[in-house]
C-alpha cells in the first residue's frame, strides 16, 4: 500500500502495483462514506472493486479484470480502461462506469443500479438481468439479456445474435441493427413513456442519443408456459 | 394381481411393463414429456451392497453407550476464517423456498439447529424464516441467481456454488406456475404464474479456471470468512472433484442420481447421473491424489436413509452426508396418514413424486396456504432432530462394533460388498474375497 494518508484526506489513493486487491477491497469496505479514491495500476487484476456497500466515490486508471465491481451495492465506481468477464455482476444499486470496452456477461444477474459502457461488451451482455439499467455506447455481442427478467439495457451500437433469448419482462432499446432475435423475444411499439425513460437512462449515462432513433424489443410472452407446441422454439 | 395374470398364463413384457405403457399413452396424450419431483426410483446398487465388517479376534470394539465415539465434523477450514462446525456429520441439502412451503424450510432449519448440524437454502434465495431458525445456513449460489444478493451472503454462514445436483447433472431448475405465488415470484424477480426455467449454466463464468476467479471474488465480497463448497450432480466426479479442489473449493458436495428434485423431467431423473455409491470412490481417489483429502472435506448425498448409510459414505471416505428426501419423509412426505388425499391425486402414500404440482397435501412441497398450515414447524423440526439424532446414534453403533471413536476413523478397510458391481463401484472388495473388481486383477 503507498500513499495511502489520513483518512481525512478527501482523495486516497491506492497504487495496485505495491498494495493487494484484497487490501483494496478491505479498505473499501471499511470506508467512510463521502470519501472518494483513485485506484492506480490495475494491470486487468480480477475482483477490484467488489462488493462495495458504502457513499463511496471510487476512480480506477487502467484496465480490470473480471467482475470489476461485482455486487455493488452503493457509491459509484468508474474505470478510465476497460473491463473483464462479469462487470458490475449482480449489481444493486450505485453507479458503474468503464470508458472502454467491457467484456461478456456485463451487469450480469444485475439486481438494480446502472451499468455504463461507453464502448462495446461482448456477449451475454445483461444476461439474467434482473432490474438493472445498462447503456452500451457502441455493439453488444451474441446472447445479450439471454433470460433477462427485468430492467432495461440500452444499446446505442448494434446488437448480436440471438438478442432477448427467453427474455422475461426486461425492456431493450437498440438505435442500430439487430443481427437476429432470439426465442420469443419481440420488436415491440416504442411510446411516448418508453421514449421518456429512454431519455433519462441516455441522460444518466451522458450521452446525448436522439430517443426517437431507438427499437424497442421485449418478450413475446409465448414460451412462459411449457406447451409440446412450443418444442419448435427451443 | 401380476402373480393372478401369471397363473391364468398371462406374461407382461419385462420391457413393455405396465408403467411403460403407461408413460407412452401419456405421452402420446399429452405431447409433453412427464415432469415430476422425488429422485431416481430404478433399483441401483446402493449402500445396500456393503457391509461392515465388525470387530472380533483382529479388532478391538469399544463399548456401546460407555465409550465415547466422536461425531463432528468442521467445514471449509482450508480458506475460510470462520468454518462451520458441526456436531454431527449429517447436513441438510439445499431446498428452495418455492420448492418447499416456508414452514418446511422453517422446519428444516429448526431440526437442524436442534441436532447441531446446518441447512442449505435454494433456488430462490433466503427467506427471514429460514435464516432466523438455522444456526448454521448454508447459502447456494446457483446459475438463475434468484434472489441472489451480497447481505444475504454476508448473513450466510457458508457459500455453496451448485453446478448441478445428483437427479439431473447438466440440467437447470424448474418450477412450474402452480407454485410461483406472488412471494416467489417476488424472489424470484418473475411474472406470477409463470413456468419458470432456471439456466443451468452460470451466466458470468465457464470452466475451473473462470470457477477459480468467481470463487475469489465471492472470498473478496465476504472478506474471506465464509467457507465456499462447490456442488456437483455425480458424473465424471474423479475429474470433477480435482477441478473443483483446483479452483479454490474449500468443500465439495457430491450428489448422487438418487438425489431428489422439486420438478425435473422423468427421462432426465432416471438416465443422467450415477449412483453415489459409485461416485465417492473416485471423488475420494481425486482428493488423496491432491494431497487433499479431509482437507478438503467431501459431502455426499443421494439416497442416505439410516445411520448405516451415513458411516457406509464415511467409511468410503466422505467427511459428511447431506440429507434431503428423508428429511422431507421426516417432516411427514409421503405417510400413510395422508393415504385418502393421495389417492384423490392419482398417487398412494409410498408413491407420491408430484412435487411439482403444489398440492402436497403433507403440505411440504406447496405454496397453497391452507396445505402449507398443515405442517407445524415446530412440530416438523422436532421430529426431524429426533431423526438426525438416530441417524447418529446408529452410525456411532457401527462405528463402534468396527472399533472407531470417532466416525472419521471408520475407512474402507471396514466394508465388503454383496456384489461385484457394488465392490467395483464402491472399490471395496467384494465379501469373503480379497478381490476388488477393477483395482486387483480382472
Amino acid at each position: 500500500m503507498t500513499a495511502l494518508t489520513s483518512t481525512l484526506t478527501p482523495i486516497q489513493t491506492f497504487d495496485l502495483e505495491s498494495a493487494t486487491v484484497r487490501e483494496l477491497n478491505a479498505a473499501l469496505h471499511e470506508a467512510a462514506d463521502a470519501t472518494s479514491w483513485v485506484v492506480e495500476n490495475p494491470a486487468g487484476q480480477h475482483n477490484i472493486a467488489v462488493g462495495i456497500d458504502r457513499e463511496v466515490d471510487v476512480t480506477v486508471n487502467g484496465h480490470v479484470g473480471y467482475y470489476f465491481a461485482g455486487m455493488h451495492q452503493r457509491g459509484t465506481v468508474t474505470v478510465h480502461g476497460s473491463a473483464g468477464v462479469g462487470l458490475a455482476e449482480n449489481i444493486m444499486s450505485g453507479t458503474v462506469h468503464v470508458t472502454g470496452d467491457a467484456s461478456q456477461a456485463t451487469g450480469a444477474t444485475g439486481h438494480g443500479g446502472l451499468v455504463i459502457v461507453d464502448g462495446n461488451t461482448g456477449a451475454r451482455c445483461g444476461i439474467s438481468m434482473k432490474g438493472v439499467d445498462i447503456v452500451v455506447g457502441g455493439d453488444i455481442g451474441h446472447a445479450s439479456a439471454f433470460m433477462a427478467q427485468a430492467g432495461r439495457l440500452v444499446v446505442c451500437g448494434d446488437a448480436g445474435e440471438g438478442l432477448g433469448d427467453s427474455i422475461y419482462e426486461a425492456r431493450i432499446y437498440v438505435k442500430g441493427t439487430v443481427a437476429s432475435l432470439g426465442a420469443d423475444c419481440i420488436e415491440k411499439p416504442l411510446r411516448a413513456e418508453h421514449r421518456a425513460e429512454l431519455a433519462e437512462l441516455l441522460t444518466a449515462a451522458g450521452r446525448d442519443d436522439d430517443p426517437a432513433l431507438f427499437k424497442r424489443y421485449g418478450s413475446g410472452r409465448t414460451l412462459y408456459h411449457f406447451a409440446a407446441a412450443n418444442s419448435h422454439a427451443y | 394381481m401380476t402373480s393372478s395374470y401369471a397363473s391364468q398364463g398371462l406374461r407382461e413384457s419385462a420391457t413393455f411393463d405396465r408403467a411403460v405403457i403407461n408413460d407412452i399413452q401419456r405421452a402420446a396424450e399429452t405431447g409433453i414429456y412427464d415432469i415430476r419431483g422425488w429422485g431416481a426410483k430404478r433399483a441401483l446398487p446402493h449402500f445396500d451392497d456393503l457391509l461392515f465388517l465388525g470387530a472380533s479376534m483382529s479388532r478391538y470394539p469399544l463399548e456401546g453407550y460407555r465409550e465415547k465415539c466422536g461425531t463432528d465434523v468442521t467445514l471449509g477450514g482450508l480458506n475460510a476464517l470462520e468454518p462451520i462446525k458441526l456436531a454431527i456429520p449429517i447436513t441438510i441439502a439445499g431446498m428452495s423456498f418455492g420448492a418447499l412451503s416456508a414452514n418446511a424450510k422453517e422446519a428444516l432449519g429448526r431440526g437442524a439447529t436442534e441436532a447441531g448440524t446446518s441447512t442449505t437454502t435454494g433456488d430462490g434465495g433466503m427467506t427471514p424464516e429460514e435464516r432466523g431458525q438455522s444456526k448454521n445456513l448454508v447459502y447456494q449460489y446457483l446459475p438463475s441467481r434468484y434472489g441472489m444478493n451480497p447481505d444475504d451472503l454476508r448473513k450466510a454462514d457458508a457459500i455453496e456454488i451448485v453446478l448441478g445436483q445428483g437427479a439431473k447433472p447438466g440440467g437447470g431448475g424448474m418450477l412450474l406456475g402452480q407454485k410461483i405465488t406472488e412471494r416467489v415470484a417476488g424472489m424470484r424477480t418473475l411474472p406470477v404464474g409463470i413456468d419458470q426455467r432456471s439456466a443451468s449454466r452460470h451466466p458470468d463464468w465457464t470452466g475451473p479456471d473462470d470457477l477459480a476467479i468467481k470463487i475469489a471474488e465471492l472470498r473478496e465480497i465476504t472478506d474471506w470468512r465464509k467457507p465456499i463448497y462447490v456442488k456437483i450432480g455425480a458424473s465424471r466426479p474423479y475429474y470433477d472433484t480435482a477441478l473443483a479442489v483446483k479452483s479454490g473449493a474449500d468443500v465439495v458436495v457430491l450428489d448422487g442420481m438418487q438425489g431428489g428434485t422439486a420438478a425435473t423431467q422423468q427421462v432426465f431423473i432416471e438416465n443422467v447421473g450415477i449412483p453415489i455409491l459409485a461416485a465417492i470412490g473416485p471423488a475420494v481417489a481425486a482428493l488423496q491424489e491432491l494431497g487433499m483429502h479431509r482437507k478438503v472435506q467431501l459431502i455426499v448425498s443421494g439416497g442416505i436413509r439410516s445411520g448405516a448409510d451415513v458411516a457406509k459414505a464415511i467409511a468410503l471416505g466422505a467427511d459428511a452426508v447431506a440429507i434431503g428426501t428423508a428429511a422431507l419423509i421426516a417432516l411427514g412426505d409421503n405417510s400413510p396418514r395422508y393415504q385418502a388425499e393421495y389417492e384423490k391425486l392419482g398417487s398412494a402414500a409410498g408413491f407420491y413424486d408430484d412435487f411439482q404440482d403444489g398440492k402436497d397435501p403433507a403440505g411440504i412441497s406447496t405454496q397453497d396456504p391452507e396445505l402449507a398450515s398443515r405442517l407445524d414447524p415446530i412440530e416438523g423440526g422436532r421430529r426431524l432432530a429426533n431423526y438426525l439424532r438416530v441417524l447418529t446414534l446408529e452410525a456411532q453403533t457401527i462405528a463402534r462394533a468396527c472399533g472407531k471413536a470417532h466416525l472419521h476413523h471408520l475407512e474402507p478397510e471396514d466394508l465388503v460388498a454383496l456384489t461385484v458391481e457394488a465392490a467395483a463401484m464402491a472399490r471395496v472388495p467384494l465379501a469373503g474375497t480379497s478381490w476388488i473388481p477393477g483395482s486387483t486383477g480382472y
